[in-house]
């Protein structure tokens, strides 16, 4: 790697002027990035990640300016220069990739024109030498089909796709400095793992040097060298990769290390350690150590002393004053140590709770034609689940999991009725319950709750929480009606918050507590069955790991029956019991836990296990990846509807035989025609 | 859209005992003040709500401001300008202008407020349910509006009118219907929106009713657009109301009545101006001012999304 050094910070500070006040955002940032290497920066939402990125190419926004310190680009300054200037070096020598690369890209312009569009502005050539190297650089990505692609619209292409154009329009001009701004967090992991391979190619191809923001250790682990763990605007340790990983000091490092689930652990060996509070605003920023309020190990100096950022051993430098503490004998981190057992299950019974014989959930499509709506053309339909049976036993958790797409949570909607199942029966405790919601009874309704994913729509803004959960125990009349404050009171309690939060409108929470709330007005009626949607997925990891904590307790308190719908394996590791393993409606392999996450695999699950990012920079990066986008559901492939992505495809058979799950010792079953050995040999 | 605050939300300044019924009220008045400091904050919200505040105050106040009656006649002065004594002098029947500008005030403050009320009653009746269900109900509803919409509203509102004759009532019921489906779409993709949300579906898994998820759960989430439109709403009535008047189809003579006295003054314009005038100037500073409000309001509640 060449010594030469592309961005230099030096203590950076970026401000926003707001009505009221002027706030600090970002404080004294520096680190420099040499030309090959990729800096990881790291952090919970709101520590200030994408502040330093958008100032690097001067995108604060009117209320946002650089209060003090440099930025250096090659050598010189890329404050104060004129925007002309700076517009000549952005698209050219400075790039960007986007998170969301739907919104990246203009819908209305064919790719190869958008692409070509940043050659010709910056180095004047002709189109047709553009749409060259826009070709060239299309086939640098491994696009497939990267001649089609040139003249399709973005609308067209699927996520990991857009973000394959989005990363060859970044190289185009072969710029010295690349900024990713979590360009994978809104894809899906087996996408992901891909794009992740690809940046980690270009990055060795082409020794750019690369800015990379990310909220997820495990992803920083595969692509950086280096890695910055930035705090609520200061960076609070900055280290290469391999010292980062295995001898973090400082301890908000270690706790987002240790709030992570591990796909690598069975069900009740960990318990997660949740960072508890939150990031403080840039205007209520703590005496002292910053991260004091937050930190388990903080001591008296820690609340009035504000650490600098020193450097403790070679290149490591950490902002912490017990710092010397953790790097002599008082080790406090060790991989191993991430965390302690939790409590083994009761003992589980065999009554059998839910049962799904071969429901299909189907969407019509609305008619497009005169003909169509007059009855006259045949009506198509979405096949979101076609035909699953499952059994859920009382006092189990059945983890789903997917990419997206694969219809897991139209199942979950099919169970509590939200959706109407075309065909299929379900029995619930001995009822039947293929009627949707409307045509359900109270009792029923009552014992199938519901935790969603989105935090922010989860409750109604115009009440406050208590008001949300009393109306569920009004209307099933969980309590006498003098009662209800004393158990709303008490839920609140449950989920780790306290009776002052009765009042409280759901904006003046954060996103974690939104979650919490909503899991107690779920376990207010308490239901025999709660379905839990993504539940975290839409959260920070710091406070992913209290929700999960929070949900296993109350599944080994009081014995619910839970359906986890999630699309990380290791979350559903840590807390199913049994797993189902979905790809385009169909189940393709269930079984209890640990036979799933044990060979013989399914092609797919292999893939979705090998896709897991995983915070050891160590591990080699796995084989088993899927190309392309789910298939349609309208028009599923034929055969084993894997077959057009399964790098295992034995040939014809795939293609015309529907595979039918089998049974591979206890309650294992996978659908695939590979035979058991070759399932045996697949490494993820 | 909601009504944000604008201090920080991090801030819990009450850790008071919670369950005490004094809480609910001091939450209640912490709403307005947090209502009241988002158009402190807006200039043109506040230009806006002051020029409507100085009409309803003289609207209010109209028989304290003035001596004269508006029906009051004085044949020895006749479209006389301005004096001391009629300070914006007096019309072709010697009523005093400023009189009857004040007492037309109050019809148009009360018509066009209760008329839009309606609209937005009718409005929120059709377009919940339209947007809440979807399929063959919002089919009929909207193709009934949009019939109605297909409309030129003046003509519509002539059309009612004449049919049921000249009245303030009449006035009310033709800008009620007239409002109506404007309303009713805004509902409905508000509704079509908020419907989508989890706290409806959560709604739903306790089985509430179809009419308690429309009514308490999404409604109450409409309320900020509706707010802002029902402003500029009251403005456009308004301006409808001057309109029918200057027709001859608004109130019947002699009440006093914005648009009336354009249509009175406005062939004797060269010889006394001022009541065509100051009539216009006031219709056309209300619509201002109601519409400064509502956009001042609009943006910023928008601002803090």
């Amino acid at each position: 790697m060449s010594q030469e050094t592309v961005l230099k910070l030096e203590n950076l500070a970026i401000s926003y002027k707001t009505r009221k006040r002027v706030i600090d955002a970002v404080r004294d940032v520096s680190f420099t990035i040499q030309r090959g290497e990729n800096l990881g920066l790291v952090g919970e939402s709101g520590c200030g990640k994408s502040t330093v990125a958008y100032s690097i190419v001067n995108f604060l926004g009117p209320n946002g300016f650089v209060r003090n310190g440099n930025i250096i680009f090659k050598g010189e300054p890329l404050q104060n220069r004129p925007e002309r200037e700076l517009r000549r070096l952005r698209g050219a020598d400075i790039s960007m990739v986007y998170q969301e690369p739907m919104s990246a890209l203009n819908p209305t312009m064919r790719i190869q024109d958008q692409m070509a569009e940043s050659l010709i502005a910056h180095r004047g050539i002709s189109k047709k030498e553009a749409y060259g190297e826009v070709l060239e650089a299309l086939k640098r990505v491994y696009m497939p089909d990267a001649e089609g692609t040139m003249t399709r619209y973005p609308h067209q292409l699927s996520g990991g796709q857009q973000q394959r154009v989005l990363i060859a329009m970044a190289l185009l001009n072969n710029p010295s400095l690349l900024i990713m701004d979590e360009p994978t967090t809104a894809l899906d992991v087996t996408v992901e793992a891909a794009v992740l391979d690809l940046i980690a190619e270009l990055q060795e191809q082409f020794q750019t040097a690369t800015l990379y923001i990310s909220h997820n250790m495990g992803v920083v682990a595969r692509v950086s060298h280096k890695v910055a763990v930035m705090y609520a605007g200061e960076i609070v340790e900055l280290s290469d990769a391999k010292t980062i990983f295995h001898r973090p000091l400082h301890p908000y490092t270690m706790g987002l290390m240790k709030c992570l689930p591990d796909v690598d652990a069975p069900k009740g060996t960990r318990k997660l350690h949740p960072i508890t509070g939150r990031v403080p605003a840039p205007d209520q920023l703590p005496n002292g150590c910053i991260f004091s309020p937050r930190c388990e190990f903080a001591q008296t100096g820690c609340f009035e002393t504000h650490p600098i950022l020193r450097e403790i051993e070679n290149g490591h430098q950490v902002r912490c004053l017990r710092a010397d503490e953790w790097l002599g004998e008082k080790r406090i981190w060790s991989g191993e140590d991430i965390g302690e057992p939790c409590v083994e299950r009761a003992g589980e019974s065999t009554q059998q709770l839910l049962s799904l014989d071969k429901i299909k959930v189907y969407y019509p499509i609305p008619f497009k034609t005169v003909r169509g709506f007059f009855g006259l053309e045949k009506r198509e339909y979405v096949r979101a689940v076609d035909g699953i049976s499952l059994q859920i036993k009382k006092g189990r958790t059945l983890g789903v999991v997917g990419e997206s797409g694969c219809g897991k949570s139209s199942v979950a909607r099919a169970i509590v009725g939200l959706e109407a199942i075309y065909s299929g029966k379900m029995d619930f405790l001995g009822l039947d319950i293929s009627k949707p919601l409307n045509k359900r009874n109270i009792a029923t309704i009552r014992q199938m709750q519901m935790v969603f994913q989105d935090p922010n729509s989860v409750l109604n803004p115009s009440y406050c929480v208590g008001d949300q959960i009393a109306f569920t125990l009004k209307r099933f009349r969980t309590v006498a009606r003098d009662q209800i404050q004393t158990e709303v009171e008490r839920l609140l309690c449950a989920v780790k918050l306290d009776e002052s939060y009765y009042y409280r409108m759901p904006r003046q929470l954060s996103g974690g507590e939104k979650q919490r709330i909503g899991i107690a007005r779920a376990i207010a009626s308490n239901p025999a069955l709660l379905i839990c949607d993504e539940p975290v997925s839409a959260l920070d990891v710091s406070v992913q790991a209290a929700i999960l904590n929070l949900l296993l307790e109350i599944q080994t308190s009081q014995d619910t029956t839970m359906i986890l719908i999630s699309h990380d394996l290791s979350t559903v590791r840590f807390f199913s019991d049994d797993v189902a393993v979905m790809y385009l409606g169909k189940i393709m392999e269930i079984g209890d836990c640990e036979s799933i996450y044990q060979p013989p695999y399914h092609p797919y699950t292999a893939a979705l296990l090998a896709a897991v990012p995983r915070p050891n920079p160590d591990l080699q990066a796995t084989h088993v990846r899927l190309y392309g986008r789910v298939p349609s559901a309208v028009h599923p492939p034929s055969g084993c509807r894997f077959h057009t992505r399964c790098p295992f495809k034995i040939g014809e058979i795939c293609e015309t035989e529907e595979p039918m799950l089998r049974n591979l010792g206890g309650n294992h079953y996978i659908a695939c025609h590979l035979s058991d050995d070759e399932m045996n040999h697949i490494i993820p | 859209m909601t009504i944000q605050s604008t201090t920080n939300p991090e801030i819990h300044s009450k850790p008071s005992a919670p369950f005490d019924l004094g809480f609910r009220v001091s939450q209640t008045w912490k709403k307005i003040r947090e209502f009241l400091e988002l158009i402190w904050a807006s200039p043109t919200a506040m230009i806006g709500l002051a020029i409507v505040l100085i009409w309803v105050f003289l609207a209010i106040f109209a028989p304290l401001l003035t001596k004269y009656s508006p029906l009051e006649q004085d044949y020895k002065f006749i479209n006389k300008p301005p004096t001391a004594d009629h300070i914006l002098g007096t019309d072709h029947l010697g009523r005093d202008v400023f009189s009857r500008l004040l007492f037309g005030a109050r019809t148009i403050l009360l018509l066009g407020p209760v008329s839009v009320f309606v609209a937005l009653l009718i409005g929120i009746m059709l377009g919940l349910p339209a947007g809440y269900y979807n399929g063959w109900i919002d089919e009929t509803i909207m193709r009934i509006l949009d019939a109605f919409m297909a409309f030129p509203t003046i003509l519509l509102y002539m059309i009612i009118i004449s049919a049921l004759g000249p009245s303030p009532l009449n006035v009310v019921i033709a800008i009620s219907i007239g409002g109506t489906p404007g309303i009713a779409r805004l509902v409905r993709a508000l509704t079509m929106d908020i419907r989508t949300r989890e706290y409806v579906k959560a709604a739903k898994l306790r089985g509430d009713s179809d009419f308690v998820i429309m009514v308490r759960e999404i409604l109450p989430n409409c309320r900020g657009p509706l707010i802002v439109d029902f402003l500029m709403r009251v403005g456009y009535a308004a301006f409808y109301i001057g309109t029918l008047g200057f027709l001859g189809l608004g109130l019947p003579p002699p009440t006093p009545d914005w648009g009336g006295m354009v249509q009175e003054g406005h062939t004797r314009m060269t010889a006394n101006i001022w009541p065509v005038l100051s009539a216009t100037l006031a219709i056309v500073s209300l619509v201002i001012g109601l519409n400064l409000f509502a956009d001042g309001l609009r943006e910023e509640s928008m601002r803090y999304q």
